[in-house]
C-alpha cells in the first residue's frame, strides 16, 4: 500500500503534556501569590488565594462547559457563550431585578439567588436547545446563526428591561453584571466550589459516554449510548456552569473557545480524561499568569478580560475562515 | 429474523418508506437494492433505531427496536451508515476499540484487545492502525469504520452502502468478508448496495425498493433478471451467465 509519511510523532506524550501543564500552571499560582507582595503574609495569602482560587474556579466551570458543549454539537467552533447561553442568564438576572426592585435583589441571599438563578438556566437552556437541536439538527452554520440570532434577542431583552428599571436597580445590576475576573465574594465563591465539585463527580461517571458522544450522534446510537439522556445531563451540566462562571465574572464570549481548542492543539487524543484536565489547567494558566503579567509587568490592572475577548476573538474569526471541518 | 410491521417514514407531506412490511430472515447476506430516494436508507436506520418511525414496528429476533434498552441492542445489531465525520482527533485502533464499548462500556479486557487486532487484521489495516483518522483516505476511512462494526461482533450487521469509496480489490474482500460472516460465523448482514452484481454476486436474498415501498423481494438467482431490473430501475439491463454467476449489463 502507498502510504504517505505519517506526520512525526508528538515530542509529548498526553500525560507528559498534562504535567507541563500543571507545573506551569503551579508557578504561574505561586507568581501570583508571592510577587509584588509588600506587608504582612498574614493578610496578603488569604486576600491573594481568595483571587486565585476564585480565578481557578471560572476557568474549570468555562473550559468543562465548553469541552462539553463541543463533544455534544460535534464541532470546534461553537460555545455555551456564542450561543447565547451567558446573555441567557443575565436575562434570568434582569428580570429578577426587573420585578423584585435592585434593593430586596442585593437583599437576597446568595444561596438562595444562585440556587434559583442556576435552576431557571438549566430549566430554560434544556428546553431551547433541545428544541434547537431537534430541528437545526446537524447544520452548523444554521447552528451559529440561530444562536446568535437568540443571543441578540436575550440581550436586547434584558437591555429593554434594563432601561425600565430605575436608575438605583440599574446600578445594582450592572455591577453583577460586569465581567471582572477580581471577584471576591467568599459567599458566592463558596457555592461555586460546591456546585462545581458536583458537576465534576457526574463528568467523572459521564466519561466513557462522553467519549463516545465524540463520534457522533449514529454511531453513539450504534454503540447503545442512550443518546437523548446523556445529552440531557449534558446540556443541564453546562447550563450549570455557565451560570457559575457568569455569576462569577459575568460574560465572557471567546475565552472557552480559546482554552478548549488550545487544548486539543497539545493534547492528540480523543479521550475526554486528557482533554478535560488540560483545558482547565490552560484556563488557570491563562487566567492566573495573564493577571500577573498584566499587573506587575505592565502594571495596569482590569484589562485581562479585554485581551482575552480580543484574542479569543481573533481565534474565532480565524477558525471560522479556515472552515468548519477540523 | 428482522421483521418490519407496516413502517412509514414521512417528512411534512413526503412519504419516503411508505407502509413497508418485511421479514430479512436470520443468517445469510441480505441485499437492498434500488433507485436513488428509493427509502432504502430511511429503512435501514428505522431497522436501527437511528430514525424514528412515523407508524409501524420493527422487532429484532422479537425485541421492538424502540422500547429496548438501547445497550442491549448494542450487542445484538450493529448499524454503520454513509458520511462519519469525527471532528475528535482518534487513532485507528482507538475507534476500532469503540466497537467494545457496548460490551466492557470502555474498560477493555484481554478479549476485547484481542478482537480489536483480529478486526484490523481483517481489513487490512495492520500497517495503518496508529495514524489519526483525519491523515487516512476515505477508503481507508471506511474500512476503519467496519473494522469498529465487526469488532462489535452482533449477530446483526447493518451496513448502508459499504463500498463507498473502496477500491475493486478492497470492495471485493469487504464483500468475502460479509459472505464469510455469514456463513461462517451465522451471522445476518444487511446491505444497502448500487451494484447490483455485488448484490447477485455475494447475497442470499435480495429486496428491491422504488418510491418507499418493497417493489420485489426474493433469493438473488430469482431478483436478477432482466424484466425485474428493468422494472425497478426504469431502464433496459441485460442479464448474462458468465462462469455460473449472473452478471447485468447496462452500459451503453
Amino acid at each position: 500500500m502507498a502510504d504517505i509519511r505519517a506526520p512525526a510523532t508528538p515530542a509529548f506524550s498526553p500525560r507528559q503534556v498534562l504535567m507541563i501543564l500543571a507545573a506551569l500552571a503551579m508557578v504561574s499560582i505561586a507568581a501570583f501569590m508571592v510577587i509584588g507582595a509588600k506587608g504582612s503574609w498574614g493578610f496578603i495569602l488569604p486576600f491573594r488565594g481568595t483571587k486565585v482560587w476564585s480565578m481557578a474556579m471560572i476557568g474549570t466551570a468555562i473550559a468543562i462547559a465548553t469541552v462539553l458543549f463541543q463533544t455534544i454539537t460535534a464541532n470546534r467552533i461553537l460555545t455555551p457563550s456564542i450561543m447565547g447561553f451567558d446573555a441567557l442568564f443575565a436575562l434570568v438576572r434582569t428580570v429578577q431585578v426587573f420585578f423584585l426592585g435592585g434593593l430586596s435583589y442585593a437583599m437576597l441571599p446568595d444561596q438562595i439567588q444562585f440556587t434559583y438563578e442556576a435552576a431557571v438556566m438549566v430549566g430554560l437552556s434544556t428546553l431551547l436547545f433541545r428544541w434547537l437541536f431537534n430541528r437545526a439538527a446537524r447544520d452548523l452554520y444554521l447552528l451559529v446563526l440561530v444562536g446568535i440570532v437568540f443571543g441578540v434577542l436575550f440581550r436586547s431583552l434584558g437591555g429593554l428591561m434594563q432601561r425600565l428599571i430605575n436608575p438605583n436597580d440599574f446600578a445594582v445590576l450592572q455591577d453583577s453584571l460586569f465581567a471582572s475576573f477580581n471577584t471576591t465574594d467568599q459567599t458566592l465563591l463558596g457555592i461555586s466550589t460546591l456546585a462545581i465539585a458536583g458537576v465534576c463527580l457526574w463528568v467523572w461517571r459521564l466519561l466513557p459516554a462522553l467519549d463516545v458522544l465524540n463520534l457522533g450522534r449514529d454511531t453513539a446510537i450504534n454503540l447503545g449510548v442512550n443518546y437523548n439522556r446523556t445529552v440531557s445531563q449534558v446540556l443541564v451540566i453546562v447550563a450549570i456552569l455557565v451560570s457559575v462562571s457568569t455569576a462569577l465574572v459575568g460574560p465572557v464570549t471567546f475565552f472557552g473557545l480559546l482554552v478548549a481548542n488550545l487544548s486539543y492543539l497539545v493534547i492528540r487524543s480523543h479521550k475526554h480524561i486528557l482533554i478535560l484536565p488540560a483545558s482547565i489547567l490552560i484556563s488557570i494558566i491563562t487566567l492566573v499568569g495573564g493577571q500577573v503579567v498584566l499587573e506587575r509587568v505592565f502594571g495596569y490592572d482590569t484589562a485581562l478580560a479585554i485581551i482575552i475577548e480580543f484574542v479569543g476573538g481573533v481565534v474565532f474569526i480565524a477558525m471560522l475562515l479556515r472552515g468548519s471541518r477540523t | 429474523m428482522i421483521r418490519t410491521q407496516s413502517v412509514s417514514r414521512s417528512y411534512g407531506d413526503n412519504l419516503v418508506v411508505d407502509n413497508v412490511t418485511l421479514d430479512i430472515p436470520a443468517r445469510g447476506v441480505t441485499s437492498i437494492i434500488g433507485p436513488n430516494g428509493a427509502g432504502k436508507s430511511t429503512l435501514l436506520s428505522m431497522v436501527s433505531r437511528l430514525l424514528d418511525m412515523s407508524a409501524g414496528t420493527v422487532t429484532v429476533d422479537g425485541m421492538d427496536v424502540t422500547r429496548t434498552p438501547s445497550d442491549v441492542l448494542a450487542r445484538r445489531l450493529s448499524i454503520l451508515r454513509q458520511d462519519n465525520h469525527i471532528s475528535a482527533r482518534i487513532t485507528v485502533r482507538d475507534l476500532v476499540g469503540f466497537g467494545r464499548y457496548p460490551h466492557s462500556k470502555g474498560r477493555l479486557t484481554v478479549e476485547d484487545r484481542a478482537m480489536i487486532e483480529k478486526a484490523i487484521a481483517y481489513l487490512d489495516l495492520d500497517a495503518l492502525s496508529d495514524r489519526f483518522l483525519d491523515e487516512l483516505s476515505g477508503g481507508q476511512r471506511q474500512r476503519t469504520f467496519v473494522a469498529m462494526v465487526l469488532a462489535q461482533d452482533t449477530d446483526y450487521v447493518l451496513l448502508d452502502e459499504p463500498l463507498n469509496n473502496l477500491d475493486m480489490k478492497h470492495a471485493m474482500g469487504m464483500m468475502k468478508l460479509m459472505r464469510q460472516a455469514a456463513s461462517d460465523l451465522g451471522k445476518t448482514v444487511v446491505l444497502v448496495l448500487h451494484d447490483i452484481n455485488f448484490a447477485s454476486w455475494y447475497s442470499d436474498y435480495i429486496v428491491a425498493m422504488k418510491a418507499g415501498r418493497v417493489a420485489a423481494q426474493g433469493p438473488a438467482g430469482d431478483m436478477i433478471r432482466p424484466e425485474v431490473l428493468s422494472d425497478i430501475y426504469e431502464m433496459d439491463i441485460k442479464v448474462h451467465e458468465i462462469g455460473g454467476q449472473r452478471i447485468s449489463v447496462y452500459y451503453g
